[in-house]
């Protein structure tokens, strides 16, 4: 009984969840624009790949999340192997003010930016919107990387250096391997946080610079064409797959 | 070496100061001063006329509405899924994570699909002879589009929050004859409480702040605090204005991250 109520009760998040995401792929093959039904076509796939504009704003949208992704692995990674030998006041200074960026509105952290860009003459394009990603993508990598390097067995690193190993090689050795998952996820976490981002985006952006959400944004007004839901099916497609596949290598490997 | 080793948490904290803090700095001197650069209070004291006034209660009240109902959805589930164990936790980042690989935006605005006149739950409520609503541009399609959008930041620390507990303290209770109505309400509830406190911070701060789900599902009839500050910078091009606001604001942020430290020091809710 009550295993059925719980299986019943996840299956209503999951509808609450997923139905959007439903609806937006039926009406990508749907004819025309608008909420009605009209009959299958493919209309706004043949559509998606003939916009330039669309085509542009992917591209910037993924060049952003890499770049963003790339570079907040690395200073994240980096920054804590140098926290772990921090002392207790200082490393918590340093942590409260890392969580800053996740904890504070999107909204304030947006506008302070601009604000902050406007003062210092950086003008809006490019770099100010990967800065402004890698400013709250880095907490994400820190908050993944963390925890296992926490795991890591300190004496084995010492094991190496005494063995002779030098310090960067035996931290390539030794310690990063064991990192690697915390990187991993910490990396694709930063990666899906730059790609659904809107509101930073929004208000460090140049004019003349579209992501996939300043685009999808300037459209609202006049109503989404459904290329747009084409594009997204596309993407939550690959991504799912992708995820079923490496779900299926893991389990083939714990076998 | 030790020392060397130090150095390298030295980048991000230039760039947390240059990014971080220096950013917020500015939002507090540009909301105290005037457009000839004098300190003036008039910024800030602008929250208090009646329609930001307005906008400020109904966005406090819609985002503490948005969290009670994420605290009250999230919590049965994430005690379902700590029951299921900890090797469906891959499963789990998969059903909350996936979703924002189709755009923010594009999924709040599909609910207009769904509930508008016409819309897809209309049309079969109309087929069943059920009474119709339309939500679109009320309230409740405000919180539905929120409790949407941030259900996932409240499942996933209440998740973490409840997995941390060790099996064997309930197994004590229960064998010192607490029933289960005892086991949840004095070993659960306390133990998960920092996992709690944290999905509140992380759901009633964007939802006080939102611009973006008032504007897709409000029919452009609702306006909270973060549209309005949103429109002093993009439209009415007053960031004085907006940036006093954004300080009132601000107040409510912190007393939020206040309490956020207070109950959870080792940041162990936080995670995702």
């Amino acid at each position: 009984m009550k295993k059925i109520a719980s299986q019943i009760y996840m299956t209503l998040i999951f509808i609450f969840l997923y139905a959007p995401i439903v609806t937006l792929i039926v009406f990508s093959f749907n004819q025309g624009k608008g909420g009605q039904w009209r009959g299958f076509s493919l209309e706004w796939y043949q559509e998606l790949f003939a916009s330039e504009l669309i085509m542009n704003a992917l591209w910037n949208t993924l060049i952003i999340a890499i770049i963003s992704a790339l570079v907040s692995t690395i200073i994240g990674t980096i920054s804590c192997i140098g926290l772990n030998s921090l002392g207790g006041k200082a490393k918590s200074i340093y942590l409260s003010l890392n969580n800053i960026p996740m904890l504070n509105s999107e909204l304030v952290t947006g506008l302070s930016l601009m604000l902050v860009f406007i003062a210092f003459g950086i003008g809006f394009g490019y770099p100010t919107i990967l800065i402004a990603h890698i400013t709250f993508c880095i907490p994400y990598v820190i908050l993944s990387v963390m925890p296992r390097l926490k795991q890591t067995d300190r004496s084995t690193y010492e094991a190496a250096v005494d063995l002779g190993a030098a310090p960067v090689y035996a931290f390539f050795k030794v310690v990063f391997p064991e990192l690697m998952p915390g990187i991993l996820s910490g990396f694709l976490l930063a990666f899906t946080m730059s790609l659904d981002d809107f509101i930073i985006t929004y208000f460090t952006r140049g004019p003349g610079i579209n992501t996939l959400s300043t685009l999808i944004y300037s459209e609202v007004r006049k109503g989404i064409k459904p290329s747009m839901n084409a594009l997204s099916t596309i993407m939550f497609v690959s991504v799912l797959i992708l995820l079923i596949l490496s779900n299926r290598k893991k389990k083939e490997g714990i076998e | 070496m030790e020392k060397s080793r130090k150095l390298l948490a030295a980048p991000y904290l230039i760039w947390m100061i240059a990014f971080t803090v220096i950013p917020l700095l500015m939002i507090v001197y540009y909301g105290l001063i005037d457009r000839n650069g004098s300190f003036t209070w008039e910024n800030v004291m602008a929250m208090v006329r009646p329609e930001h006034l307005g906008a400020l209660f109904l966005s406090l009240q819609l985002s503490v509405v948005c969290t009670i109902v994420c605290l009250l959805l999230s919590y049965p589930l994430a005690m379902i899924l700590r029951g299921k164990g900890v090797n469906q936790s891959s499963f789990i980042v998969f059903i909350f994570i996936l979703p924002m690989w189709m755009n923010f935006l594009l999924r709040t605005y599909a609910w207009l699909n769904l509930l508008d006149d016409g819309g897809i739950i209309h049309t079969i409520c109309e087929r069943f002879g059920l009474p119709t609503v339309s939500l679109i541009g009320t309230n409740a399609a405000i919180i539905l589009g929120m409790v949407y959008n941030f259900l996932p930041f409240m499942v996933l620390p209440l998740y973490n929050a409840l997995m941390k507990i060790d099996e064997n303290i309930i197994n004590a209770a229960k064998d010192l004859g607490a029933n289960n109505i005892q086991v949840f309400f004095r070993i659960i509830l306390p133990l998960s409480f920092p996992g709690i406190v944290s999905g509140i911070t992380m759901v009633f701060v964007p939802s006080l702040t939102t611009f973006v789900v008032s504007d897709l599902l409000g029919a452009r009839k609702i306006m909270l605090i973060g549209n309005i500050i949103e429109q002093e910078f993009s439209t009415a091009d007053n960031w004085y204005l907006g940036s006093g606001l954004s300080l009132v604001l601000m107040i409510f942020i912190l007393i939020s991250m206040a309490m956020l430290n207070h109950y959870d020091k080792n940041g162990e809710g936080t995670s995702f």
